[in-house]
């Protein structure tokens, strides 16, 4: 049993790198949104003295699109497949499902119910996740903020809600400026923070959700080699997804794969999965999370 | 997608600006106008840079120290090692007749290694002192004009084929100037391969991404414009950005330094 390494969805475009898909054991798509979307205008990047913020804003082809034109690409990849679902109310979230439920290549959808860079939906997370779960029996992974006080009590109601795992965490919300000019970096002044600096934050937040619900989650936020991956296993996650270490190693995935083997293998631990939630108190679970063989 | 750890085998300073050479490794030295994500040791994120210089063995990248990523990169010492990911994008169409090399300040970055694919055609390079300028000794058969002087109006009458690279502003009286020219863009980029989409430019009232779809575009891709709240820094800010790396509108290269957003290709 190995802990399986995915991306963070909007983190690598598989067809524009397939090589570096193929590296992950799952493939997370870019949220894909119900109409076409040309995404904030630049300048959508900033570097920070030890992360970034970006502010892309869900740019992308549009469900419709991409099911008829990238899905058949990425279903060639040889990867499980995961697709991220957005929109900006219940409807578009029951809309993409629907046209998902029927795809043989799809294992998973996540459920982006936290972009920073976007309006939000005027419904909560759980009514949203109910809305998705009417419109497919596919395996559906919430997405969720870590900017709000009690993550644990969201997590209960997405799970009560329909949700069969939690992806944790989404970036956090920042804003840099410019020390000459005191202006915002980003055109959108606001970005999601990610990078190493939120590592802490989405630890925390694993450890919350695990201690609260039964499903596997997918932990993320900040890891950069094998150890983080590791520390986010034994806060209760049993898969981990990689973000912004991509951006600067697209050899990331074999590199954190190996060093979680030799990290675990140094602590005595029979494969990495055997430390799953050996920081949370009292808790033991082991849930594989969804793969095309098991979808 | 090629990434190896490189060795630094030599770095002069070149003006204002450092040429720094690495053993080249595996790593081909690809096309002229690609480009490579090089490790900012310290930093979070890579900054692309265009091949300066590729004799046998070497891969040289012409560097202006602006912020804290390409000052660590320009400060790098013989025997020091950084990551490396590369070549990517597009270069330069080499299937040309009667080439003319255009550049601005750090625009020139991607000369040498063009000039010697295309049998030292000539080059008109413009800077902003005579101390930057030093930078076309690295280009053979260069026509070099100073500020106030521009590159545009030091354009022959029948240009021919320009391949240009420099400060967006030059690069957008280019495309009005010139027909079809081919022209290294520059934006603030992550990643270098598609991932990030950070690096978009708008071509037909679409964002695209640029390290994919160029660097080297054709006239009609517009630049990526720089944050509304940066509007209305002075245009001459602009002039001379490094383009063949990182901070390209200058107003952005205080913005963020080089810091990263304002890391460019050209």
């Amino acid at each position: 049993m190995s802990v399986p390494i995915l991306n963070a969805s909007g983190c690598l475009d598989a067809l524009a790198a397939p090589e570096v898909a193929r590296s992950l054991d799952v493939f997370v798509t870019k949220t894909i949104t119900p109409e076409p979307r040309e995404g904030n205008p630049p300048v959508r990047i900033a570097e920070t003295e030890h992360g970034m913020l970006n502010s892309i804003g869900l740019q992308g082809p549009g469900i419709d699109a991409f099911v008829a034109d990238h899905l058949p690409r990425l279903g060639t990849l040889g990867v499980d497949l995961w697709v991220s679902v957005g929109g900006f109310a219940a409807p578009d979230f029951t809309r993409c499902c629907a046209l998902l439920d029927d795809e043989p290549t799809v294992a998973a959808i996540e459920l982006n119910l936290s972009c920073p860079n976007v309006e939000e939906a005027p419904e909560t997370a759980a009514e949203l996740v109910s809305a998705a779960r009417a419109a497919t029996k596919k395996p559906l992974y919430a997405k969720l903020s870590p900017a709000q006080w009690d993550v644990a009590a969201s997590a209960r109601a997405v799970v009560d809600a329909g949700a069969d795992g939690l992806s944790l965490v989404n970036t956090i919300r920042g804003l840099v400026l410019d020390a000459l000019t005191l202006r915002p970096r980003l055109a959108r002044a606001i970005g999601g923070y990610s990078g190493e600096p939120i590592r802490p934050i989405a630890l925390a937040c694993v450890h919350a959700c695990a201690t609260a619900v039964d499903v596997p989650i997918v932990g993320m936020g900040g890891v950069a080699a094998g150890l983080h991956a590791l520390e986010l296993v034994a806060a209760g996650a049993s898969a981990v997804a990689l973000g912004t270490i991509l951006f600067s190693d697209p050899l990331a995935p074999g590199r954190v794969r190996e060093e979680l083997r030799s990290e675990a293998a140094a602590r005595g631990f029979e494969n990495a999965l055997a430390a799953r939630s050996i920081a949370v108190a009292g808790f033991e679970k082991s849930l594989q999370i969804a793969s095309n063989s098991t979808a | 997608m090629r990434r190896e750890r490189l060795r630094v085998c030599g770095n002069e300073a070149v003006g204002p600006y450092a040429l720094v050479r690495l053993g080249r490794g595996g790593l081909e030295p690809g096309v002229p106008g690609q480009f490579f994500m090089l490790e900012a040791p310290g930093r979070p994120l890579p900054r692309p840079f265009s091949l300066c210089t590729a004799p046998p063995g070497e891969l040289g990248f012409l560097v202006e120290p602006l912020g804290p990523g390409t000052t660590t990169i320009a400060e790098l010492g013989v025997g020091d090692e950084i990551h490396v990911t590369g070549p990517l994008g597009h270069g330069f169409d080499l299937d040309v007749k009667r080439p003319l090399l255009v550049g601005g300040g750090i625009g020139v970055a991607p000369f040498p290694y063009l000039s010697d694919r295309l049998g030292a055609p000539p080059a008109i390079l413009g800077f902003r002192t005579a101390f930057h300028a030093e930078a076309a000794a690295l280009v053979p058969n260069a026509t070099v004009v100073l500020d106030p002087v521009l590159v545009t109006d030091a354009l022959p009458a029948d240009p021919g084929a320009v391949l240009a690279c420099g400060p967006e502003p030059m690069l957008d009286v280019l495309a009005q100037l010139v027909p079809g020219p081919q022209l290294a863009r520059e934006a603030p980029m992550a990643c270098g391969y598609g991932a990030c989409y950070g690096c978009i430019v708008e071509r037909a009232g679409r964002y695209v991404r640029l390290c994919l779809e160029g660097p080297v575009v054709r006239g009609g891709t517009h630049g990526s414009p720089t944050s509304p709240f940066l509007q209305g820094t002075p245009t001459r800010d602009r002039v001379g950005a490094p383009a063949g790396q990182s901070p390209a509108p200058p107003a952005k290269e205080h913005v963020s330094d080089d810091a990263s957003s304002s890391t460019v290709v050209g």
